[in-house]
């Protein structure tokens, strides 16, 4: 079974939707008990960092993610502001800090003149730079992304980034694969059959981390 | 680069999809699940779907609705008609909507847009502005499903609804829908202009070159149609093919199998 985390932002319904398709069994919840039971944790978000990393410390789900994710190797899946909370901080909405799992900051999208528009809110190419893990079978893919905020990565963890895009005057971080943490800006469960794919390898990728 | 996007509209009408010219709607096509079964199929980019019912009592069953097009549906999901309050908009993303769209309400109390895009992100909320020459010849937002006069002006309502807080605009124009004269290019291209965040161009589409002007020609970042895609094999696929071939950024027009299941179980949502 695997968790995916409710805080109040996440559009928890569309992931629960898509990992039902590839017949897997999920729950939506904020228990402790529920969480520890669980294979994998999913934590989709969409909304503000500040209002986020709030909702997430007021629910204690962060000890609880640090026990389950850093602590006992569990499996993690970040969507969206899933991946941006594994920065150190971010300046969406004032300074917070994030779960600092990840030597990076998250900055605002720099537009340019041929894409102004923010938003970042639609399909875009992305590149692979990891092609065998969550990526696995995938080639050339467009995902959809919607946010206005991305994380930066510095120094050695920028080896974890598995995946980019371009956008504006910004590269940004489609995906991060480190050990057991996976995560990506885009919207797997909404990037249609390529999306379905990345989940199912994610599942995939979590399983043989269990065994190892 | 960003894509530009094709998204179909499910117009529904007391729970049936219907086709709709100038806010008409006659024609009874059928059921939204088989609707969007057949575009989940295709490279559309995300599928925008409105209740127009007359009444709210009429739309009883649209939570239901909703629930059941977001097992099946793996683009974003964007729904709109009859949104009034903060609970309204959570019922529906709870339900697997991805984004809401927001008409007369916010024309009535722009507080709600602001409330709504604190609470659930800028990135959830899409303003319809629905936009109609008056008898001045001058364009005006219409409210109610286009039976209201706001004497409000297109440009500063979207700049509004820009500050309010809502990260994309859908712009119709109540003239040109369901007419097959292409969109209202002049009033998208200064819709366009005035806001930073995406629009999206909705209401003439009759030939798919209207689908290249929208972007060409008008700006707009993604472009949408409903009645063109009904009763038309492979219409959303010969879209996406005539926007590539006229040298458009797009998503590929291939067929995406996404294993729904064969059979949909109508009695599930009825």
């Amino acid at each position: 079974m695997i968790s995916i985390l409710d805080y109040g932002m996440g559009n928890t319904r569309s992931v629960l939707n898509a990992f039902n398709l590839l017949g897997e069994k999920c729950i939506i919840t904020n228990k402790k008990s529920d969480i520890i039971k669980s294979e994998a944790i999913v934590l989709p978000g969409v909304g503000s960092f500040s209002e986020g990393m709030k909702n997430i410390r007021q629910n204690g789900l962060l000890e609880i993610l640090n026990e389950e994710v850093i602590d006992k190797d569990k499996p993690y899946l970040g969507i969206c502001l899933g991946l941006e909370f594994l920065a150190k901080n971010s300046s969406e909405g004032g300074f917070c800090e994030g779960f600092g799992w990840l030597d990076g900051e998250v900055r605002e999208i720099e537009i340019s003149e041929l894409e102004n528009k923010v938003p970042h809110m639609g399909w875009n190419d992305t590149n692979i730079i990891l092609n065998d893990g969550i990526y696995s079978g995938i080639k050339q893919p467009s995902f959809y992304y919607l946010h206005s905020y991305y994380l930066h990565l510095k120094n050695k963890d920028r080896q974890y980034i598995s995946g980019e895009c371009n956008y504006g005057n910004s590269k940004i971080t489609s995906s991060i694969e480190k050990n057991n943490i996976f995560a990506v800006q885009f919207h797997p469960e909404k990037s249609q059959s390529v999306g379905i794919r990345l989940l199912q390898n994610f599942l995939i990728r979590a399983r043989e981390n269990v065994k190892k | 680069m960003l894509k530009n996007r094709l998204i179909p509209v499910v117009i529904l009408n007391d729970n049936n999809v219907v086709q709709s010219v100038n806010f008409k709607h006659t024609n009874v096509i059928g059921n939204a699940i088989t609707a969007v079964d057949f575009f989940n199929s295709w490279a559309v980019d995300e599928i925008i779907v409105i209740d127009v019912s007359r009444t709210k009592r009429k739309r009883d069953n649209f939570p239901k609705i909703v629930e059941g097009l977001s097992k099946r549906c793996f683009v974003p999901l964007s729904v709109g008609g009859w949104i009034e309050n903060i609970e309204d908009i959570n019922n529906l993303l709870r339900l697997g909507a991805d984004k809401v769209i927001i008409n007369t309400q916010g024309i009535t109390n722009p507080n709600f847009i602001k409330n709504a895009a604190k609470k659930f992100g800028t990135q959830c909320i899409v303003s319809s502005i629905d936009v109609k020459k008056n008898e001045k010849k001058e364009y005006e937002v219409f409210a109610d499903r286009g039976r209201k006069s706001t004497g409000l002006d297109p440009v500063k309502w979207a700049k509004e609804c820009e500050k309010l807080g809502c990260g994309e605009i859908f712009l119709t124009s109540i003239d040109h829908e369901g007419m097959k004269n292409g969109y209202d290019i002049e009033l998208l291209k200064i819709i366009t202009k005035s806001v930073d965040i995406p629009v999206i161009a909705f209401g003439g589409v009759g030939k798919w070159e209207h689908l290249v002007d929208g972007i060409k020609e008008g700006n707009a970042n993604a472009v949408s149609a409903a009645n063109i895609f009904h009763y038309t094999e492979h219409s959303t696929f010969h879209a996406k093919k005539f926007l590539t071939d006229a040298g458009l950024d797009v998503r590929k027009p291939d067929f995406y199998e996404v294993p729904t299941p064969r059979n949909p179980k109508y009695e599930e949502i009825f």
